[in-house]
């Protein structure tokens, strides 16, 4: 249907209707892209069949945007989920960029919803208003007295399909500010009924993923990568590899950081990349062992930080502390994690007969390798092009600021003859041993209590490996210093607490970190909640009333509590099954409120066993409320799972770890049961892709301190508990 | 070498050095890509095939084992009379999230209703713990297998 001309035609009509959207230029119309399909906007096309599809800015990982924009285009047009499809943005950031990041393209930190709420709606108004303008212009009628309902303009006694007046709405200017359907009008945002748009395809084999990507004539190229990061290429020899049948070649990267071994099909390059050896010069090479890695951070926790995160009186508050009727303290550590979704890393690179070069990738972020490509292939951004395909997961790993995969393949494409296109694959040792993790972080906390159990101050000291410095996102994150996702969901919880004071100090890189499924919450929640428990006991006071003594005075503190109270209230809390325990954890990230109640039985000697989660969620108005269920039990299951059990660790700077039998990822039975309740909400859409992750460890830590094991350090099989 | 191998009710005559997983030649010689890579150790169950109706994982399958056996992947399980209603109970309950794992998952169930037509929640789950999802749908997955069950029964 798409060819490269089109392709162009549309991304041209695309930015100038954007440009009437959103920078309020006078239009030129929103011209047809092509005969058999128009542009109503960037976000809106409709076939001369009258199907409509919904273009798609971010990608789906399994989160659900494809499904959730579709919805949002849907409503406003006034057609139904059956009667509409979906196809991914082409990368302009122009046009698609993420409203939250500025011009650029991309998706994460739970913002797909968010971001897009008022954009899809917006262009599905206007898709409304131009196609109900058009008709009434042709039936002589007042636009007023039209509406489109089930994929028809009715009104007037008369009844059209959309189809019919496609080509004259593209015609008419869209309105800056279009009539938005009433809450009261909504039949699909909110429907439980509404079903994915992508689970057809993902039931029957259909479903294209960047993995599935066959292009005629194609090289599979794999990386042979130093054992250790920072080793680089001394030389190489592929004697061995010449007997493997489909072996092409091998050549180190321009970067010397792996040798890139080519062949004509995956098994090939599996082979060829066994056979090759390679001398590895290892002068700069990371040597440190985990242990290394930890006492440098638990060397940090007890230092004066470096940076006062909060302009916090330091002394004021250790002080207060100090003198505390009662003191509860705990010292925290995080270690490693890989993200190891479930589609190992890979892309695919051509040149087209034009000389455009063009990528096929479940991009999460594609103005990054748009940019790097335009310096790989000194091309100006025109001439490359990103098809995003289906992503099978990425829990942060595809969107590092690098671009690291993107680069690799086009540093392996760009010194062949490019006739043939290159795709590369990683294998799941590869994806574990290669890097991104989840930072080591410690945490060292103190909280004063008074004679009646009410906290009088809390003495905060972080240590961990910045994610965001020294990359292209450090302005994004980093202020006066301070690295907001090493420390975020402290400070700046709802909790009102007195004599809060938060420190924190950087500590070096080990190996690259990144962004890892609620980034800085996944260890903060941890903290902020196994304390409270901690200070709730050293109290005598429940739990759930502790907490919600400190939430109060403000908006934000109201619905961390109505979550609380809600999970407490459907996880029968305080009434487990006989022979069983509870914990309960409540947080705030990416906008939203998640409070989560674990049930377990079992002992942390006999094995403990997971029997029910009961999730309460405030993402703001549900869109697609079976969509935020899933997404919730997701979350907590990729908490849970790597709590329990999992960790990345350096023996001599290289990594311990290689594939699932030794990253054993959560298995079905380890989690009986989850319940989610979705708070009624009138508030914009906030983020569910995250949400549910960070509360959960630290819920199934305070159960599992109810059994007298308070742990401190994951992941939990290796500080004291087991598990059935 | 030159291998004859069934797969979906059609005989390919492929050409594989012994050694060669079976998932490797579906997906790459073959180009059916439902089946997925995930791990190549057998511990995700992503390219989980049937080989004369039981359930294997294809990544630790050799080529040179296959010859005269019936392959049958994701993509022939529309036709199957199980395999329709483990998707159908898919959809029903959107099971699916990246979707990667699933058409293992899905060939998993199909294996597992085969042999027990009806399952309790514990039976899905000793049956299915190779079946990794990262996603973590598994509820969904449990679900949709004893959803499955009750379409197969009615």
């Amino acid at each position: 249907m798409t060819t490269n001309l089109s392709r162009r035609g549309f991304l041209k009509s695309a930015a100038a209707v954007t440009a009437v959207l959103y920078v309020g230029a006078t239009p030129d119309g929103a011209a047809a892209a092509s005969s058999s399909e128009a542009m109503l906007n960037p976000f809106v096309k409709i076939d001369s069949n009258g199907q409509i599809i919904a273009i798609i800015k971010h990608f789906e990982k399994g989160q659900g945007p494809a499904t959730g924009l579709s919805t949002l285009i849907a409503e406003e047009l006034g057609v139904t989920m059956d009667q509409i499809g979906y196809e991914f943005a082409p990368s302009n950031p122009e046009v698609y960029n993420n409203l939250f990041f500025g011009p650029f393209q991309g998706t994460g930190g739970s913002t797909a919803m968010a971001n897009s709420w008022m954009q899809y709606r917006t262009a599905g108004a206007n898709a409304r208003e131009m196609l109900i303008k058009a008709a009434a212009k042709a039936w002589e009628v007042d636009a007023s007295g039209l509406d489109i309902q089930g994929g028809l303009i009715i009104g007037n006694g008369k009844s059209s399909p959309l189809g019919d007046f496609v080509a004259a709405a593209a015609q008419i200017a869209p309105s800056e500010t279009p009539r938005l359907r009433e809450a009261s009008e909504w039949k699909i945002i909110g429907n439980e009924s509404t079903r994915r748009l992508d689970s057809p395809i993902k039931v029957n084999g259909q479903a294209k993923f960047g993995m599935d990507v066959h292009l005629p004539n194609q090289m599979v190229v794999m990386i042979k990568r130093t054992p250790q990061r920072g080793g680089l290429v001394a030389g190489f020899d592929d004697s061995a590899a010449k007997d493997v049948k489909g072996y092409i070649m091998a050549m180190p990267l321009p970067t010397n950081h792996g040798v890139a071994v080519y062949a004509d099909n995956t098994w090939a390059a599996m082979q060829a990349r066994n056979a090759i050896d390679v001398e590895w010069d290892m002068s700069a090479a990371e040597t440190r062992s985990s242990v290394e890695i930890r006492d440098e951070v638990m060397a940090a926790l007890e230092a004066a930080p470096v940076y006062n995160v909060n302009q916090a009186d330091r002394t004021g508050i250790a002080g207060a502390v100090d003198s505390a009727a009662s003191l509860v303290e705990k010292t925290f550590y995080f270690p490693l994690l890989a993200h190891a979704p479930m589609e190992p890393m890979n892309c695919t690179i051509e040149q087209t007969a034009e000389g455009d070069i063009v990528l096929h990738d479940g991009a999460q972020m594609p103005t990054g390798p748009h940019m790097a490509y335009q310096q790989i292939f000194q091309l100006p951004p025109e001439k490359i092009h990103i098809k995003t395909m289906l992503a099978g997961g990425s829990f942060g790993r595809r969107a590092t600021p690098d671009a690291d995969y993107q680069v690799e393949a086009a540093l392996a494409f760009v010194d062949t003859d490019r006739t043939r296109p290159v795709k590369l694959v990683w294998d799941r040792e590869d994806d574990i041993r290669g890097g991104y993790y989840r930072p080591a972080t410690g945490h060292k906390v103190r909280v004063g209590l008074d004679t009646d159990g009410n906290i009088t101050a809390w003495e905060h000291q972080v240590a961990g490996q910045s994610i965001m410095k020294g990359t292209a996102f450090e302005a994004f994150s980093v202020k006066d210093g301070v690295d907001h996702s090493t420390v975020e969901g402290l400070a700046d919880s709802p909790y009102a607490i007195p004599n809060m004071a938060v420190g924190l100090t950087d500590t070096e890189k080990a190996t690259s970190v990144l962004w890892w499924r609620s980034v800085g919450h996944t260890h903060t929640a941890y903290v902020m909640e196994v304390m409270m428990d901690m200070a709730a006991k050293a109290a005598g006071r429940d739990p759930v009333a502790f907490r919600l003594a400190y939430l109060t005075g403000s908006k934000d503190a109201d619905r961390k509590a109505a979550v609380l109270k809600l999970a407490a209230e459907k996880g029968n809390w305080g009434a487990p099954a006989a022979g069983n325990v509870q914990g309960i954890a409540v947080h705030k990230s990416f906008g939203s409120f998640v409070a989560e109640v674990v049930e377990v039985s079992g002992t942390p000697v006999d094995g403990i066993q997971i029997e029910k989660v009961t999730a309460a969620v405030d993402c703001g108005i549900a869109v697609n409320p079976d969509v935020i269920r899933a997404q919730t039990e997701g979350a907590i299951g990729y908490g849970i799972g790597h709590a329990m059990r999992d960790q990345i660790t350096l023996d001599g700077g290289a990594v311990e770890q290689s594939n699932f039998p030794d990253y054993e990822p959560l298995r079905i039975s380890d989690i009986k049961a989850i319940e989610t309740h979705i708070m009624p909400s009138a508030e914009a859409p906030t983020g569910i892709g995250e949400p549910g992750t960070p509360p959960s460890a630290p819920a199934l830590a305070n159960a599992i301190a109810q059994l007298d094991v308070q742990v401190a350090e994951l992941p939990m099989s290796e500080n004291g508990v087991s598990f059935a | 070498m030159a291998i004859s191998l069934k797969l979906n009710g059609e005989t390919h005559s492929v050409d594989a050095e012994p050694g060669t997983p079976l998932l490797w030649v579906i997906r790459d010689e073959l180009k059916l890509t439902g089946t997925k890579f995930g791990c190549g150790v057998a511990s995700c169950g992503a390219c989980t095939v049937h080989m004369d109706g039981e359930p294997v994982r294809s990544c630790q399958t050799f080529i040179e084992d296959v010859e005269g056996a019936e392959i049958t992947t994701i993509e022939k399980m529309e036709e199957d009379k199980v395999g329709a209603a483990v998707q159908q109970a898919w959809r029903e309950l959107d099971v699916v999230q990246c979707g990667y794992c699933q058409s293992g998952q899905i060939m998993s169930a199909v294996g597992l209703l085969r042999e027990n037509a009806t399952p309790s929640a514990e039976e899905v789950d000793e049956y299915m713990y190779g079946n990794a999802c990262r996603c973590a749908t598994y509820q969904r997955i449990r679900a949709g297998v004893l959803r499955a069950s009750e379409i197969l029964e009615a």
